[in-house]
């Protein structure tokens, strides 16, 4: 085979075949872009193809669907649209090129190509914390795993990761894994919360946990590990309200398995080498209502802007990017007029962070608060101008979750000449918010 | 004497917390949000059931494992009988989603269907 170095030009490369990255291809490829998917693995879907449990695409399909079915109809969704793919495929570095394009090295077995596009959408999506991480004393012997690698050895290898396993943090994918596993007749000892509630959503913990009588222990975490070349187990001890472990309530538990399910982070490595400026709180890029980051010319969907908890979402925010992405791509750099929206107390987070108010799409406000609010809550948003709030739109929520993504649809029509927009949180019970 | 159960429903993401009140043949549900949070809870009272999804092991194809789910639900007492019966099943490369790669599992009247696509190993 010969190795040389090709070039291509197209007018949107997505970066990414997960349902994110195949939602925005299709979504550029209708608005009439050329686009080029590219994909590390060999098969597109991404870590929906690992995802064999159901519960996928109620949104979007009014169905239950696994993660491999969900993944079949977007990849099917991508054949039909016309869009060009290159798999086994990775973007070493992007760099712009003038004011309206930008230049990819992307590396395959088929060699060195040299990619030239009009815009780029980052469907990068996010990376597990691992135990470098997260603060647990002792060795670091075989046999500790993060829950996702557990999940791809499972389920796609074949493997058991060991057969009697304490699962730390209760994630979404932790909580999977732990009924997986039992499944599998590994003996799931029990899930470790170091937070006084599940990180992971409620149906996760009746369906994967009460079903299976799988003890969840709160405000309680993995301090230490032991074993010389595999795990032969763990201490656990109950925090204080600092996260601090309490001493004298120390527990050994014998295991030859540790799972982690500490945390996904956005994975933004080639975003942030284009100067894509970073939010604190999701620690993906800030956007805009287009999924357009404050880098003109690249956009962002799906867990690489914030972990989203439903794939359905992360699928609408690709179709947003694509859409936009071809619009920039191929109407040439347009004029933008951003506006911060801001979250107010109580929230964890919003997105997006700014919008657009020189562009017609208007799309939702996604939110997380950043404590149950048990009473539910009114949430609203507001345009400033000066000291005056002028309410655009307002829902209210039964009760509030930090798990739990939720969403304010945005009015058609948004006032121009506002500071900033702000979304506050009216409880119920009339309580302030002290987190 | 009335039996009261607080259950989170399982049906959506949005994960309901039910009430249901079983008196003898009659339950009652609260804390619903549509017509099939309803139904769950009223599932509950008498025999939880769940969907299995879980892989079974392939010959011949492009991967070791495929991924499959039960055409229906199954009674959550028997999810573990029901993967000790599918540990036998080897199925082969190639598969399509939706092909039936076990019928009738433990006599429930339910099929394991293949929820992914499973190409045949390439030979280079």
């Amino acid at each position: 085979m010969s190795v040389g170095l090709q070039s291509m030009e197209t007018d949107v490369v997505v970066l990414g075949a997960g349902p994110a990255g195949l939602a925005a291809a299709v979504s550029a490829r209708s608005a009439g872009a050329r686009v080029l998917l590219v994909e590390r693995e060999d098969r597109v879907g991404g870590i929906l193809k690992q995802c064999v449990h159901d519960g996928f695409g109620l949104e979007k399909f009014r169905e239950r669907l696994t993660g491999p079915e969900y993944a079949l109809r977007e990849a099917d969704a991508f054949r039909a649209s016309g869009a060009s793919l290159l798999t086994e495929a990775y973007v070493t570095s992007a760099t712009r090129s003038g004011d309206s394009s930008f230049l990819l090295d992307c590396v395959s077995p088929r060699g060195v190509a040299q990619v030239r596009a009009r815009a780029l959408v980052m469907a990068t999506g996010c990376r597990e914390r691992t135990d470098r991480q997260v603060f647990i004393h002792g060795d670091r012997p075989a046999g500790i795993f993060t829950a996702g690698l557990a999940q791809y050895m499972v389920n796609v290898q074949g493997l058991l990761p060991g057969r009697r396993a304490v699962i730390l943090g209760s994630g979404d994918i932790g909580l999977i894994m732990a009924r997986r596993l039992t499944l599998e007749g590994v003996k799931v000892e029990g899930v470790y919360e170091i937070k006084s509630e599940p990180s992971g959503l409620a149906r996760n913990v009746r369906q994967c946990l009460e079903d299976f009588g799988i003890p969840l222990y709160l405000s309680t975490t993995v301090t230490s590990v032991r074993g010389r070349r595999r795990v032969e187990g763990v201490t656990v001890a109950a925090v204080d309200g600092r996260s601090r472990p309490i001493p004298g309530t120390e527990r050994e538990l014998a295991c030859d398995t540790l799972i982690l399910s500490v945390g996904l982070i956005p994975e933004n490595e080639l975003a942030v080498s284009l100067g894509v400026p970073l939010d604190g709180a999701t620690r993906g890029p800030r956007v805009d209502q287009n999924m357009h980051t404050l880098a003109d010319g690249v956009f962002a969907c799906g867990n690489a802007v914030h972990v989203n908890d439903l794939a359905d979402y992360v699928s609408e925010s690709g179709r947003v990017a694509g859409g936009a992405a071809a619009a920039w791509a191929l109407g040439g750099p347009q004029a933008r007029d951003l506006t911060p929206l801001r979250a107010g107390p109580g929230f964890l987070y919003a997105v997006p962070q700014f919008v657009d108010v020189l562009s017609g799409e208007r799309g939702s406000v996604f939110f997380r608060s950043n404590a149950t609010v048990a009473a539910g809550a009114r949430v609203s948003l507001g345009a400033m101008k000066d000291d005056d709030r002028r309410e655009l739109a307002a829902k209210t929520y039964p009760v509030l979750r930090p798990p739990e993504l939720e969403r304010l649809v945005l009015p058609p029509e948004l006032p121009s000449g506002a500071d900033s927009y702000i979304l506050d949180m009216e409880r119920m019970d009339g309580g302030g918010n002290d987190a | 004497m009335p039996e009261t159960l607080n259950l989170t429903c399982i049906v959506c993401p949005r994960g309901c917390r039910l009430t249901v009140v079983k008196d003898g043949d009659a339950v009652s549900v609260s804390g619903h949000a549509c017509p099939r949070g309803e139904a769950y809870g009223r599932q509950e009272a008498v025999c939880p059931l769940r969907s299995l999804t879980t892989t079974v092991r392939a010959d011949g194809g492009a991967r070791p494992r495929l991924a499959v789910r039960s055409s229906a639900d199954l009674p959550l007492s028997r999810l573990l009988d029901a993967m000790a019966a599918l540990d036998g099943v080897v199925v082969r490369a190639p598969v399509r989603a939706g092909d039936v790669v076990a019928r009738d599992i433990l006599g429930l009247g339910v099929d394991m269907l293949a929820t992914d696509n499973l190409e045949e190993a390439r030979h280079e």
